[in-house]
């Protein structure tokens, strides 16, 4: 049980330190939803499954996808700005 | 601020970290060794007390049952504040035909159509997604889970249908109104439970319900009841806020704009 417990740790230290050392956004997003599992399996591990099953929907599934939808409306609105000040300097 | 300047700050203010840190760690009692009393007691009292197998449950729904209500709140109101967000605003509009007249045409940002293996597993888990999560909503005072995480895993069942097709048939199993009403019987219901109590019991969210026979599905009294009102809101909630968010990136744009 130590044993499991001292490795599922130094999974979740070496996952995030790996998201935080991640540049580019939607790259870190799909990082943290591995991070998101490797989480979910600690609270198991420590006997927490209540915590485990939110963690699994909510860390790997909701969080990442929200943060992809986010960035894909992001460069799209820099898109149309920048569509937009053209059309301007064209009139 | 230079990068020496920065450095030593960083070090400085690491280190006392580190020492307060470490100074923490001391004190904690070895893993496992839960010290304080309340804990223990539950454990033993809650199954005799409430009829239920799982005590996590019992206490967020019964021993501070307001806690959480409170909790229930924060996220309703977190979805509120959402969809007011993300509303549509003055200087955007909203393409119809989001599929036939994507701005882009480029190639290569185009998204590709889901596969058939896509579609065909998606599709084959919404089934069987839907009854796991009612499963957990309705066995929260039995086994881990509850309200909270049946309702998440119910609200992942129509991502998987827009993950298999579009935004359009994502919409037309997610009716928006309803998606509201529920969420607002859901979070209603909660409060209604607790003057329930009030009323019959004589103190807020007070278990007033038959308590059952411990180990059948009916046990458990208001938790069981307060369980699915959550569930209701929770997935509601986050499909409203799923919704809000595909909505704002897929169909949303500026006015004028491409």
């Amino acid at each position: 049980m130590l044993f499991l417990q001292f490795t599922i740790l130094s999974f979740v230290a070496v996952t995030a330190t790996a998201v935080v050392l991640t540049r580019d956004p939607a790259k870190q997003a799909i990082g943290i939803s591995f991070y998101g599992l490797v989480m979910a399996l600690m609270f198991f591990i420590f006997q927490a499954p209540d915590v485990a099953l939110s963690q699994i929907v909510i860390g790997a599934v909701a969080l990442p996808l929200m943060i992809l939808l986010a960035l894909t409306k992001i460069r799209r609105h820099e898109e149309e700005e920048q569509a937009r000040h053209k059309e301007k300097k064209a009139a | 601020m230079n990068r020496r300047t920065r450095l030593v700050f960083f070090l400085l203010s690491a280190a006392a970290f580190a020492g307060v840190y470490l100074w923490g760690l001391k004190g904690l009692p070895p893993v496992g060794h839960y010290r304080g009393p309340y804990g223990d007691v539950l454990n033993r009292v809650a199954t005799y007390e409430r009829h239920v197998t799982d005590v996590v449950t019992a206490v967020n729904f019964d021993y501070r049952g307001f806690d959480t209500l409170g909790e229930e709140f924060i996220l309703f109101m977190s979805v509120v504040g959402g969809t007011v967000l993300l509303r549509r605003q003055r200087e955007e509009e909203k393409s119809e035909h989001r599929d036939e007249s994507l701005a882009d045409q480029s190639p290569e940002r185009q998204a590709p159509e889901a596969s058939d293996a896509t579609r065909v597993l998606t599709l084959a888990l919404v089934g069987p997604l839907v009854v796991f999560g009612l499963y957990i909503v309705a066995h929260g005072q039995l086994t881990p889970g509850g309200g909270f995480q049946g309702g998440v895993v119910l609200a992942t069942a129509p991502l998987l249908v827009y993950l298999a097709g579009n935004l359009k048939k994502f919409k037309q199993i997610t009716s928006h109104t309803l998606v509201e009403v529920t969420e607002a019987v859901g979070a209603g219901g909660y409060l209604a439970i607790g003057f329930a109590g009030l009323i019959l019991g004589g103190s807020y969210l007070r278990n007033v319900a038959a308590l059952g026979k411990t180990g059948m599905i009916n046990s458990g009294g208001t938790i069981a009841l307060i369980n699915l009102a959550t569930g209701l809101e929770v997935a509601a909630g986050f499909v409203l806020l799923l919704y809000a968010f595909l909505e704002q990136t897929l169909e949303i744009r500026l006015r004028g704009g491409k």
